[in-house]
């Protein structure tokens, strides 16, 4: 009997921006159903790993499936299955929440019905109407967080799903992208502490290159301070 | 198709919203007829001088729009949210293409009588059916080359430049067309329609950049 494949599977995963090398070589995997949490300074290269996930950027080399699908190749099939929260909201700031929700409901085919449904789970129906520019960033990451869920996708990739979010609306989003959505996740975080918290699996990222790939309990301290010092 | 639809509605939309273009480009158009008026020191124009002014007009205010056609696309995160939707990515091209030439359209519902009014000396009423043929084909070209070129232009620092420096050269062979094909047209000789070799000319040319535009649009994505 053949165990399933992991969600999430990069062997000497590289890539470039220029010379600059910004990822080197990374190797790791999660099972469905876990979540990998990505740590690092600023410029480890979480962020570029995030994207190269999300099919938005291409590796240079090495080898890497989604969901038990290779990429590129497959990215097609990937995307329909992937939710992904960047450092940007990706809404358009002249349209209201609502408006952009409906718009990436119609890419994604979902009925209009789950845009109302998400709106009222992050207690943004109120301001829904409101064009997204005349929004605070904590609401605009909350409707972010919905686009994100939208299609309801097997795989989570966030990129600091956290910040300029107040405890309440940390409340809200939880059962999106929380823990308890029971789904695959993927996630960045500056703060090592509250990452390891929730995380099944930790990477640990400096210049590009993999310091560590460990279970949090089996963490040392010091492999943690390494990475920021 | 669905997915066409729902980038050229977000398109609309967005215009509605901010008038950043279309408004632009109706001005751009009236004030340049409203230069040619004073700077030539005639009352009326017709034949080819009045096609090509017309032609030029044009040309020029469609360029306002192509500059802009990808920006909000490139500033707030467009281009990211449509690749990660599941959709082919000939579909962003077929929709900009869409919205560009709805754009062209309102541009010259609106500089047509203007240009009649202040420049134009034969009457319209005859030509006009024939004029909208040519400017449909034409405005096909300028559509499908003008996304293409602005989503090259679009990833570089210098969009503003690197657009009509692409753009300009391409489209020459189609304002040719249109000039030529208009000209009898603007004269008021009798002729109501343009001759068919110069809308055949503008077919072919739409048909072969549409189908180019089709095979590299794919790779202007890419990262």
């Amino acid at each position: 009997m053949s165990a399933d494949p992991p969600a999430i599977e990069l062997r000497e995963l590289t890539r470039y921006f220029g010379e600059r090398a910004a990822l080197r070589g990374i190797t790791a995997s999660a099972a469905t159903g876990t979540t990998l949490a990505v740590l690092g300074r600023n410029g480890a290269g979480k962020s570029t790993l995030l994207r190269i996930l999300a099919t938005l950027l291409r590796a240079h080399g090495g080898q890497l499936s989604l969901l038990g699908e290779p990429l590129p190749r497959r990215a097609y099939v990937v995307r329909a299955r992937l939710g992904y929260l960047g450092h940007e909201p990706l809404l358009y700031r002249d349209l209201s929440g609502r408006e952009n929700l409906r718009y990436h409901a119609r890419l994604h085919r979902v009925a209009q019905a789950r845009v109302e449904e998400l709106l009222d789970a992050v207690q943004m129906r109120e301001r829904a109407d409101d064009p997204v520019r005349l929004l605070s960033r904590g609401m605009v990451q909350r409707l972010a967080v919905c686009r994100a869920v939208l299609h309801q996708p097997a795989l989570l990739l966030l990129d600091e799903p956290r910040a300029s979010l107040d405890p309440g609306a940390e409340a809200l989003v939880e059962p999106l992208i929380g823990r308890g959505a029971g789904l695959t996740r993927v996630l960045t975080s500056h703060d090592p502490k509250a990452a390891l918290g929730e995380a099944d699996l930790v990477l640990g990222l400096r210049e590009g290159r993999a310091s560590f790939l460990a279970e949090p309990g089996q963490l040392r301290p010091d492999q943690l301070e390494a990475l920021y010092r | 198709m669905r997915s066409v639809l729902a980038i050229l509605r977000k398109d609309l939309l967005l215009e509605l919203r901010t008038f950043e273009t279309l408004p632009a480009m109706v001005l751009f158009s009236i004030v340049t007829f409203v230069i040619f008026h004073f700077a030539l020191n005639r009352g009326s124009l017709a034949g080819q001088l009045a096609a090509g002014i017309l032609t030029a007009t044009l040309l020029f205010a469609a360029m306002l729009a192509i500059n802009r056609l990808f920006v909000a696309e490139r500033e707030q995160g467009g281009f990211d949210a449509f690749l990660l939707a599941p959709v082919d990515r000939s579909v962003l091209l077929l929709a900009k293409a869409a919205a560009l030439f709805v754009f062209l359209v309102v541009l010259e519902v609106f500089a047509l009588p203007a240009f009649a009014l202040l420049l134009l000396g034969p009457s319209l009423a005859r030509s006009l059916g024939g004029l909208v043929v040519l400017l449909a084909l034409t405005d096909v070209a300028l559509a499908v080359i003008g996304t293409l070129v602005s989503a090259i232009a679009v990833q570089t620092r210098a969009r503003d430049l690197i657009g009509p420096i692409i753009a300009l050269p391409l489209l020459i062979p189609a304002l040719i067309a249109l000039a030529r094909g208009a000209s009898p047209l603007l004269s008021g000789h009798g002729r109501t329609f343009p001759q068919g070799h110069w809308l055949a000319i503008l077919g072919l040319y739409d048909l072969v950049f549409a189908l180019l535009a089709y095979a590299v649009f794919d790779f202007l994505l890419e990262d």
